[in-house]
């Protein structure tokens, strides 16, 4: 179950894209956050306690939502809009 | 010839760059966002349908016209969206697009930075599904997203009643509003608030169609607990408790001050914003040569006030770069803006800051995120004699973090300040260190 | 009325003060700004002899003993691990100069291992192509100096020292037996002994008492990077310079290299240009860096002589004044040594450690 909920803006081309190597749709015109988070539940683990993180400001600011593309690029999810055919990779985060 | 600087296209930026072109003066205009209007006036990605009265309701008509101003810019100015400012040194900006790092030089330059949500962290609040009001706000507006399927709001502030609206117009099932300000603040805030009728009828409607529309309203309620396990289950606030899966909070805005601190601007103290602000004058000018603030991120006044402040700082940049202009003009921007000033003291009174907020934080409350530094944590630094924020953070790494403290820094000062005895004023500031926002390894340099 | 009045509380300052008050002396340190809070506190963090020149070496070996000993000096661990420290080779030349260091300070048993190419890929598989050889010793290694110099002033305290933090000296007297010091604050304080580790402005006591020193202020570029998994598992160094980085358990890496400017007295920041320039080195000597992002910058003032060795010792006009200055970026290592020698100065005449190379005295023509 995803995290988001659409209310508005369904009616826009589905864009493909993979999750942790699974293959996953969202729309064009979504942030990588909104992709992930419409079909899954969060976006990254922290660095300290693998605790699970699916960002907070979405502008840009705490830096709690990074991700990993399959380039080895990472990318701020909630300022990044989707490209059909990404690899979103999601960093497990690390018990300390 | 270096041109002259704006960082930041929201209003203030917007207004400033519009003003400067008036008198023929070609800005480079900086901003970190896709399509500019700033986090207020945030636009939607291309090929989204909504109206500008479905996203922005009674702001629609401002949110157009910034957005057609910044259009009618763009082809004749040098606007550099997508673009993060990660340093400012020697008359220069250092930026950020992608993957590449670049500078420009400026002659002068307006900082219109803006501001984020103020956080008062509650335990739970690092769960999957807890965002900031304004997180809520753009999930909306930006993507057509409500963040759950069950939304308790809460904190305090304009925006409160603003997003609730919002939501639960657009049809997210908002369960509860939770006002941390008791209702006797804002009658004692009335006379203040009268200043401006028009924003004051708003936040009136907001609040009576919430209630017509039986969305439930609690004042004087305080978020005590998020639960849930690795994703958001329900809010405890007093005796009370609530299912939910989302939830969004904050306690009004605070400034992006990062920019201003790596300028050198001199910071003073702000009372009525309970935090550490660069000085300006009436105008905008700063303590440094050159240098202009604008907008929120110079002090919260809201985006009526930040677009007027823009066109203010451009006029005194003109007016020091030696340009004619209006002679009339600057004494009534700075009236106008006096009067959102008194209306702002009416909002302080009317959505307190909750003093008691650091003494009720429990130990175990996570207060930075991105270090996991806890209240208790921040407290044994203090009881082993530091209360210089900047010492605590070398003590316990509140701060240290890839945020740089924009969330947590206001927080961790109150607790510092309540543990220590001391004032938040004294505890004083985090200091800005580059880069600004996370620069990778790897960076591309332009020559 | 003190024995002695510590001028300055960084490392030096603050391990002088300790070593002098576990010895039963009534010693006030005074601080400026707040204690472990300039070069001491916000320096690279690397506890190494590799590297140093000769005669800082019997220092430094003392130094690495009092490291051994740090949670019984100061109460803590700091993050001091004895990971090692890897000097790496960039070409054939700075290889031999790698192998002439490791001959020459033979006598001292660094226990230097020298590796080449192959074994150097064997056993840090993360080092870049560029390095063509290093040299490790074993047990050096790294320490949080954020958390470690502040310790010793607290250590001092515990033990009996009285610490001022925030009072800045605006003058000292000497009447030929007993200093007189007056702060801003209006503190003032008299001893017979005085003790100048106030860093890279300390210059000034000196020139007060007819030495006048040629030192200025350098200040590092430091970066620390995002938590990442843990990779290095020693802290490396560049032989000719350039670069130097390690990771803490939490997975942050801390690199620094080439200089920030002053943004005024007491403040001091990494330039774009330094910071870039790590960057880009770092690329190419620690090539799992690619992508990570650093996610903030620091720098401070450290105090630099001509020929980029400290100052320890009498002073060479005034009995009863101390030296303890001018680390050129490098006294974190050493400062718990310095501080024990200028301790055993005052309680016994000498130092057991020879210093007579730091002299104040060379400085005069």
């Amino acid at each position: 179950m995803g995290l988001f909920k659409r209310l508005a803006e369904t009616a826009r081309p589905v864009v493909a894209f993979t999750l942790d190597g699974q293959p996953a749709s969202a729309l064009l015109g979504d942030t990588l956050l909104t992709a992930v988070l419409t079909c899954s539940e969060h976006l990254r683990g922290s660095d300290f306690s693998a605790e699970r993180r699916a960002g907070f400001c979405l502008m840009g600011a705490c830096q709690d939502c990074w991700v990993r593309l399959e380039d080895g690029r990472r990318v701020r999810a909630c300022s990044t809009l989707l490209e059909e055919g990404q690899a979103i990779r999601r960093d497990p985060g690390r018990t300390a | 010839m270096k041109p002259v600087v704006i960082v930041g296209a929201g209003p203030a930026g917007i207004s400033a760059a519009r003003t400067l072109l008036d008198y023929g003066i070609r800005a480079c205009l900086v901003d970190e966002g896709l399509r500019g209007g700033g986090q207020i006036y945030r636009r939607q990605p291309e090929g989204f349908q909504r109206t500008a009265q479905q996203l922005y309701g009674f702001e629609a008509g401002k949110a157009q016209a910034v957005h057609r101003t910044l259009d009618e810019l763009a082809p004749l100015i040098d606007y550099r969206p997508r673009t993060l400012v990660w340093n400012a040194e020697d008359q220069r900006l250092d930026l950020l697009t992608d993957n590449r790092a670049d500078s420009v030089e400026y002659s002068r330059l307006i900082v219109a930075t803006g501001a984020t949500d103020r956080i008062l962290p509650v335990p739970g609040w690092t769960l999957p599904g807890v965002y900031s009001l304004g997180a809520a706000q753009i999930a909306l507006k930006y993507q057509g997203c409500a963040i759950g399927e069950r939304v308790a709001l809460c904190g305090s502030g304009p925006l409160l009643y603003l997003v609730a609206y919002q939501y639960a117009k657009a049809g997210a099932t908002v369960v509860a509003v939770l006002d941390s300000a008791p209702f006797s603040a804002q009658c004692r805030a009335l006379p203040a608030l009268l200043g401006q009728p028009a924003t004051l009828a708003k936040g009136m409607y907001y609040r009576a169609w919430l209630t017509a529309h039986g969305v439930p309203v609690h004042q004087g309620a305080t978020l005590a607990q998020i639960d849930g396990v690795q994703r958001v289950s329900g809010i405890r606030w007093g005796a009370h408790t609530l299912a939910c899966d989302a939830v969004a909070f904050a306690h009004a805005l605070r400034s992006e001050t990062q920019l201003a601190d790596l300028l050198g601007c001199a910071f003073a103290w702000n009372p009525l914003n309970r935090a550490w602000l660069p000085t300006r004058d009436s105008a905008g000018r700063s303590s440094v040569n050159g240098v202009y603030l604008a907008g929120d991120g110079a002090a919260i006044m809201g985006a009526d006030a930040a677009q007027m402040a823009g066109e203010r700082a451009a006029l005194a940049l003109l007016e020091d770069a030696g340009v004619a202009t209006d002679r009339h003009r600057p004494a009534v921007l700075e009236q106008q803006l006096a009067r959102i000033q008194r209306f702002r003291l009416g909002l302080e009174t009317a959505f307190p800051f909750p003093e008691k907020w650091a003494a009720q934080a429990p130990d175990n409350l996570t207060v930075c995120r991105c270090e996991e530094v806890s209240a208790g944590d921040i407290r044994a630094v203090v009881d082993d004699g530091h209360w210089e924020i900047n010492r605590v953070k070398a003590h316990c790494r509140v701060g240290m973090g890839r945020c740089q403290g924009r969330l947590c820094g206001l927080a961790a000062a109150e607790i510092v300040a309540e543990r220590s005895g001391r004032s938040v004023e004294d505890v004083g500031r985090l200091r800005g260190q580059a880069p600004i926002k996370p620069l990778p390894f790897g960076v591309q340099v332009q020559p | 009325m003190s024995d002695v009045i510590v001028l300055g509380g960084g490392i030096v300052g603050a391990s002088a003060a300790l070593m002098l008050a576990q010895k039963g002396q009534r010693v006030t340190l005074v601080e400026r700004d707040f204690c472990g809070s300039h070069s001491s506190g916000v320096n690279y963090g690397g506890v190494r002899r590799q590297g140093r020149p000769l005669h800082q070496l019997p220092l430094s070996q003392r130094a690495h003993q009092l490291w051994g000993e740090l949670p019984g000096l100061i109460g803590i661990d700091g993050e001091y691990v004895r990971c090692g420290h890897l000097k790496l080779a960039r070409s054939a030349a700075d290889f031999a100069a790698l192998h002439a260091y490791a001959e020459r300070t033979r006598e001292f048993d660094l226990g230097l291992q020298l590796l080449d190419r192959a074994e150097l890929r064997a056993r840090f598989p993360w080092v870049g192509d560029v390095a063509v050889g290093a040299s490790l010793c074993p047990e050096d290694g790294h320490a949080n100096p954020r958390l470690v110099s502040p310790a010793f002033a607290r250590a001092a305290q515990c033990h009996g020292a009285v610490v001022h933090e925030q009072a800045e000296v605006v003058r000292i007297k000497h009447d030929g037996r007993v200093f007189q010091v007056h702060c801003a604050n209006g503190l003032h304080l008299h001893a017979p002994w005085l003790l100048n580790c106030a860093g890279a402005w300390a210059g000034s006591v000196a020139a007060q008492f007819g030495e006048p020193v040629p030192i200025t202020s350098a200040h590092p570029a430091m970066l620390v990077t995002e938590p990442l998994p843990v990779v290095m598992d020693v802290s490396t160094g560049v032989e000719g310079g350039g670069i130097y980085a390690r990771q803490v358990a939490r997975g942050n890496c801390i690199l620094g290299g080439g200089r920030g400017f002053a943004l005024g007295p007491r403040q001091a920041r990494p330039g774009q240009a330094a910071v870039l320039e790590i960057l880009r080195n770092a690329a190419e000597l620690y090539p799992f860096l690619q992508g990570a992002q650093a996610i903030r910058t620091w720098s401070g003032t450290e105090g630099y002589l001509p020929d980029h060795e400290p100052v320890i010792g009498p002073s060479s006009t005034t009995p009863g004044l101390l030296h303890g200055f001018g680390f050129a970026g490098a006294g974190f290592q050493l400062g718990p040594a310095v501080g024990e020698a200028l301790a055993e100065i005052v309680c016994s005449g000498a130092s057991r450690q020879p210093i007579e190379a730091f002299s104040i005295r060379r400085f005069q023509a």
